[in-house]
């Protein structure tokens, strides 16, 4: 199946979705507070079963966050990516956790590296950087390190 | 935040393993609750080896970054060198010689032999049994003085770049890699006569550290780790890259999801790394090694996304350009990291003493899961 009928077919499930061009799969945008119960369609329903999100990860636009999800499904062997903006001062989203259990650790892992938080996590806590860490996000374009440089 | 030592309300017993303990082979730190010698709750504390490689990756050249991710899994770097060629060739719309894609799976391959080895050997260490982890390492030594004499290095070794090979393949690279074949062919069936057929061993693997399908495709395992259970999850078979679609190889699979399920693929995978180093080595095309590429490599605006199988699983790298010389994102999905999610599903209502089979059958690489 290409991308046209893919995005036929998810524009009747999900109808406030926009699409964005470029890249190998379909880009999907959606709306932040849509995110959760879109999430279970994409995993649930018999003609997609996007049961396989195998990244999940954060892009700091300086303006604002973008989170993006890569889902697959296992049995149809399809492909989408599925993004959402946040804002960056109080960038906040719903976990997918309980859906995709792999997104527990992907999505501690942006909660410290981007500072995003994941409404209704059960486990938001520091995951890669040490106890006690405090003060920015070290993925965010703004972080600086005074005492371990790391810019070449 | 669990308190990291002593007992909780319910009188359970809360014990670390690591961040310095033999079978962690690295600094991983595992928090865990125990009622008795069961197993409750196993909760993992990463990053003593993290270094920020996606963040340093931010400040590199396309030519440069792929250095850095040798040292991610340590033990599959050609594969992840060669994950990074990949996407820099998609951008930039480069043809590689054919030369060098030959050289690029054989090289894959023989890196997952060695891989592979490395597991055996250390996991079969972990339970107890000390004689196959020199076995092992003898076999492996074949395959670094392969790398060595080709590449110059004997892990880390940076080998394929962007277009192609950073130079063309040593004269002795053909005979040598045929000798390898030809002497561990032989060697594997010993493998089995030692340590599979082992009833002692098998007692310690079978019926240990269950996980299901679903679980695991939930939990974004790949590779052998989730072959064990039977998902269908090959990378070289999904999305042929390279020339994997030109060679015949199967798919290893075992339904079992236990720990022993998991140890049959990896070994029933070597065989079949054998039968593709086979297909090609006496094939290798003549001709160029290296695609003419411009001095300074620049990516289209846009998004790039490449997965390879490598010794672990699948390792995905998703590039954000802006049209620079270096990457304004970049996202290193790494196999490790997710298979380790399962680990607390895998364990729970297991005895202490099997938590060291069921995390040799994961084949951790710590570098791999911090990066």
């Amino acid at each position: 199946m290409d991308k046209e009928e893919l995005k036929i077919k998810i524009s009747k499930l999900l109808p406030t979705a926009v699409y964005e061009d470029g890249g190998d799969w379909l880009n999907i945008i959606v709306d932040s507070n849509k995110w959760l119960s879109y999430a279970a369609i994409l995993k649930n329903d018999g003609s997609l079963l996007f049961d396989y999100l195998f990244c999940l990860t954060c892009i700091d636009w300086k303006t604002h966050l973008t989170m993006v999800y890569h889902l697959s499904s296992t049995k149809y062997r399809y492909n989408i990516v599925v993004k959402s903006n946040l804002d960056i001062n109080t960038p906040k989203i719903e976990t997918v956790s309980q859906i995709w259990q792999t997104a527990n650790f992907h999505e501690r892992e942006v909660y410290e590296m981007f500072g995003v938080n994941f409404l209704n996590h059960k486990d938001l806590r520091l995951l890669i950087l040490p106890d006690g860490w405090e003060g920015k996000n070290p993925l965010r374009k703004d972080f600086e390190d005074l005492i371990n440089m790391i810019k070449l | 935040m669990t308190e990291e030592i002593g007992t909780t309300a319910d009188g359970d017993l809360i014990i670390n393993v690591g961040p310095q303990h033999p079978a962690t082979h690295g600094v991983l730190h595992l928090v865990i609750t125990l009622n008795g010698e069961t197993i409750k709750k196993v909760e993992p504390h990463l990053g003593y080896i993290h270094r920020s490689i996606e963040k340093m990756c931010e400040s590199l050249t396309y030519r440069q970054f792929s250095y850095v991710t040798s040292r991610m899994d340590y033990l599959s770097s050609h594969i992840n060198n060669h994950a990074c060629a990949l996407i820099v060739e998609k951008g930039l719309q480069v043809e590689v010689p054919a030369r060098a894609k030959y050289v690029r799976v054989i090289l894959d391959e023989l890196t997952r032999i060695a891989s592979h080895e490395l597991w055996w050997g250390a996991m079969a260490m972990d339970l107890g049994a000390f004689t196959p982890f020199f076995h092992a390492f003898r076999e492996r030594e074949s395959i670094n003085d392969i790398m060595e004499e080709t590449c110059g290095a004997r892990l880390t070794m940076n080998y394929i770049v962007p277009g192609g090979l950073m130079q063309d393949i040593h004269p002795n690279f053909q005979k040598r890699v045929k000798d390898f074949i030809s002497l561990y062919k032989s060697k594997i069936d010993e493998y089995d006569e030692l340590v599979t057929g082992n009833i002692i061993f098998q007692n310690r693997m079978k019926g240990v550290g269950f996980i299901s399908a679903e679980d695991a495709i939930s939990f974004g395992m790949s590779g052998p780790a989730a072959r064990g259970s039977g998902v269908n999850c090959d990378i070289r078979k999904l999305y042929p890259y390279g020339i994997y679609n030109q060679v015949q190889f199967d798919q290893v699979l075992e339904t079992a999801g236990d720990s022993f399920a998991r140890y049959m693929v990896r070994i029933r995978e070597m065989k079949q790394s054998v039968s593709i180093i086979e297909q090609l080595i006496d094939n290798i095309p003549e001709g160029e090694f290296l695609a003419k590429t411009k001095v300074v490599l620049k990516l289209p605006k846009g998004e790039f996304y490449t997965r390879v199988e490598t010794a672990r699983g699948e390792l995905g790298v998703y590039i954000v350009s802006e049209g620079a010389t270096t990457p304004y994102r970049i996202k290193f999905r790494s196999p490790g990291f997710s298979n380790l999610s399962a680990l607390d599903t895998m364990a729970r209502g297991s005895k202490l003493g099997d938590l060291v089979a069921m995390m040799g059958t994961l084949d951790l690489v710590i570098p791999d899961i911090d990066r």
